[in-house]
């Protein structure tokens, strides 16, 4: 019998400028070590699905931890107010999501049994800021699912203190794996096609799936957009993606 | 979101119904982006933000019923003209 054992709370880390911010982390109860994985929520916010996801992480063998990005909005909102009022004020800089980036990844990696591997993976907004991650944070290996805007010009009325990323994919530093729907508009499959040949120019380490028949956030359990086999299969392709990056002295690979 | 496009409104001598009750309404948001209640895959998405986050009042609507509200509020503002 195989102890299933997990241990998932709110905490306070630092952040950016050293800010006490709130978080949701998941973490095994058996004796690891294990390698971390920050989860970086969708733009409704630090929710109940985003701790849903952080608490299979845990399942599957990673302490996680997922950074309420909107704490200093909206401390203590509803995740819809948190995401309103996030919206209102232009979203999250990406300096300051950096700063809580850097501050996960430090928490993770003070864990008495932390590997000091470090993994990331974003939902929507969140998936432009995993690669941010791979191209700002020590980390090793991160995972872009339907993020907008890596590559691209933001459409009219573009209110978030955001920019593509196009350019930086050179400093991008850890193996990617970029999971999409074709039936997306942001980003569409052209965008997905510009991005893919930036990361073959640049020689980095990625991986690209793209399902047909899904759109945006077909991850999301709860709502309409949530298709069952590209998630299925999605949640598959992370576990070994994420086997072979975070885990390359177990697995000897790469 | 999707599009993430936002319209912003400053709005001024105006109020809305929070579960707080009556307060002072600052700022409206629109946008057209995935709803968290309503059923359709995209909503047309009003926000009257006030003095904090957990203040809001916010309705999404099918597209058709925003439609009909654009009509008949620009019925009624002009309507006001005649007061």
């Amino acid at each position: 019998m195989r102890y299933d054992a997990t241990l998932a709370e709110t905490i306070g880390i630092r952040g950016h400028g050293d800010d006490l911010i709130e978080a949701y982390t998941a973490r095994p109860m058996d004796p690891g070590p294990h390698p971390g994985m920050i989860v970086i929520h969708h733009m409704p916010g630090y929710d109940r699905e985003s701790k849903e996801i952080t608490r299979r992480f845990a399942t599957m063998g990673y302490s996680a931890i997922c950074p309420n990005l909107y704490t200093r909005e909206a401390p203590d909102a509803e995740p819809d107010d948190a995401a309103a009022t996030a919206r209102a004020q232009g979203g999250v800089p990406d300096e300051r999501f950096v700063g809580d980036a850097r501050g996960a990844a430090a928490w993770l990696r003070s864990l008495p049994n932390a590997t000091g591997a470090v993994g990331a993976i974003g939902y929507c907004s969140g998936g432009r800021q995993a690669v941010l991650t791979g191209i700002e944070v020590d980390v090793q290996a991160t995972v872009d699912c339907y993020g907008a805007f890596v590559v691209g010009t933001p459409p009219d009325g573009f209110p978030l203190k955001v920019g593509p990323l196009a350019d930086r994919i050179p400093e991008l530093g850890a193996p990617l794996l970029g999971l999409f729907g074709n039936d997306d508009s942001y980003p569409s499959p052209e965008q997905v096609d510009e991005l893919e040949k930036l990361l073959q120019e640049n020689g980095k380490t990625y991986e690209f799936h793209r399902y047909d028949g899904a759109g945006h956030a077909f991850f999301s359990v709860d709502r309409p957009a949530y298709r069952p086999e590209a998630a299925v299969d999605g949640w598959a392709k992370v576990a070994d993606f994420l086997a072979r990056h975070l885990h390359q002295d177990v697995v000897g690979s790469n | 979101m999707c599009t993430y496009s936002t319209e912003k409104v400053a709005l001024a001598r105006s109020s809305g119904k929070t579960r707080d009750g009556w307060q002072p309404m600052s700022q409206a948001t629109v946008y057209y982006d995935h709803p968290v209640h309503a059923p359709d895959a995209h909503t047309v998405n009003i926000d009257f933000l006030g003095r904090e986050p957990g203040s809001r009042v916010a309705v999404e609507l099918s597209l058709e019923s925003a439609r009909e509200l654009l009509a008949a509020l620009e019925v009624t503002v002009e309507r006001a003209k005649h007061h």
